[in-house]
């Protein structure tokens, strides 16, 4: 069954495809989602503004349809624009780095609201601590608040990349050849769709399953330094 | 920007808006009721009554929603046969059942866990004295425990629903022509890309917070005995 007429091994690629596509994805998420974070809870509106309504307005649209927007009218979007400068060029983006860098701009907002209330829930007196031994906002907030942050964020990070992992999915609708692909190829070359499909869930769950596993050792981690009563 | 490619097929994504609303609609009707009996399974002492929604719920969500609708609706057709002996295949051979079919599973796993966390977090008082005066199994649940999870559970409720609307959007892929279909269509045909697909994105985002709004209506009601609580401590 594991074999599917010599098709399991693309299931396996598919599945490291995914994992890969993922894994860059989180990292532009967890960039994203630090940047913006750090900009909501800013005082200065040009800054707490546009991350605001991006955090509004990426969180209120389907993934589908911003992969769609992304791979289909970011090239359009760009030689209409040059064709107004009077030049004329070809866009084609490619797969991987569209799909991931839609992927991660989505979950980036998503991160956002988790590294905001991760910081937030670092106790005031923490900082008010740092500042009065005469550490900088810069060195309190890199020594301080960056540290302690991750404790409250991880839960909420896992939850992001749960998430992710499973959106990596709709990129097989620009083709990349990630394990949802390579399920829908095989299934119509061995007619067994069924098992296919079926095969390439139980790739995702082992995938969530070995994320869990990550992740509550992750949690143990960072609460290394906690005292428990 | 070519507005007017957008004007052209606003009958279209009317229409297109109609079969996400009813899609999503019915799954979140049906999911909702199914949601309820699987959380009550769920908090159950016997493993053989929580032990299958515990797999059923673990599988829902730990898996795409995109694999759960190819498996439903590409992978129905390896049982066809079966289908056809059991007088269901007319059914799963419509792309409109199975959209609907896997919303509604994939919303009841989700919500599910969502009610199970409200049961686990009504405070226990409220069931011992519901015991006191002399309610027990399903009149206990109907009048004291449910209500108290729902209002619990609301806010990740809400969140719940958004995901589903905008989860919808998947199917398009199984030939459907919702709001993502109609755009996906239109853009096929006019090379328009970015105007569908941005006014789509559009509206999904006056869909989604919509249904926000809706819910907090709902949520202030069915909160309104604990707001006054709330403003005195």
């Amino acid at each position: 069954m594991f074999d599917l007429e010599g098709y399991g091994h693309l299931l396996w690629e598919g599945g490291l495809l995914t994992l890969k596509v993922g894994v860059f994805s989180m990292v532009i998420a967890l960039f994203l989602g630090l940047v913006m974070a750090m900009c909501k809870l800013s005082k200065i509106w040009i800054l707490d503004f546009p991350a605001g309504v991006y955090t509004t307005v990426i969180r209120g649209i389907p993934e589908l349809v911003l992969i769609l927007l992304v791979y289909y009218g970011g090239p359009t979007l760009i030689q209409d624009f040059a064709a107004m400068l009077g030049r004329d060029i070809y866009v084609d983006l490619n797969p991987f780095f569209a799909g991931s860098m839609t992927i991660g701009f989505i979950y980036g907002a998503f991160a956002t609201e988790v590294f905001r209330g991760a910081f937030m829930a670092v106790p005031r007196g923490q900082i008010e601590a740092a500042r009065a031994c005469g550490m900088g906002p810069f060195l309190a907030f890199r020594r301080i608040q960056m540290p302690q942050m991750w404790r409250f964020a991880i839960p909420g990070l896992g939850n992001v990349w749960m998430v992710l992992i499973k959106a990596t999915a709709l990129i097989s609708v620009i083709q990349l050849p990630e394990l949802m692909r390579s399920a829908d190829v095989a299934a119509r070359s061995t007619r067994k769709p069924f098992t296919c499909f079926f095969m390439a869930s139980l790739i995702y769950l082992l995938i969530t399953i070995l994320s869990l596993v990550f992740q509550q050792w992750a949690e143990k981690r960072a609460n290394r330094g906690v005292r428990r009563e | 920007m070519d507005i007017s490619v957008i004007i052209d097929s606003v009958p279209e994504f009317a229409k297109g808006i109609t079969i996400t609303v009813e899609i999503t609609a019915i799954s979140v009707a049906i999911g909702f009721c199914l949601a309820i009996v699987l959380s009550i399974m769920r908090v159950s002492k016997n493993p053989f009554v929580w032990m299958p929604v515990y797999g059923f719920n673990f599988y829902f969500r730990g898996t795409p929603l995109l694999v759960q609708l190819f498996l439903i609706y590409y992978g129905s057709g390896q049982f066809q046969e079966f289908f056809s002996q059991i007088g269901l295949w007319h059914l799963f051979k419509e792309a409109y059942f199975c959209a609907v079919l896997t919303l509604t599973l994939n919303t009841a796993a989700y919500a599910g866990e969502i009610f199970r966390g409200g049961i686990e977090g009504v405070s226990f008082g409220e069931i011992e004295a519901a015991r006191a005066c002399g309610m027990s199994g399903v009149k206990l649940y109907r009048r004291i425990i449910m209500p108290a999870a729902i209002r619990i559970a609301w806010p990740a409720y809400t969140n719940e629903v958004v995901f589903l609307l905008q989860a919808s959007s998947l199917v398009s892929i199984i030939t459907l022509m919702d709001i993502t279909g109609v755009a996906r269509v239109a853009a096929a045909k006019t090379f328009a890309f970015y105007e569908l697909f941005l006014f789509a994105a559009l509206i999904y985002l006056v869909l989604v917070y919509a249904v926000i709004f809706v819910f907090r209506k709902v949520e202030n009601r069915i909160t309104a005995h604990l707001v006054h609580e709330a403003a005195s401590q």
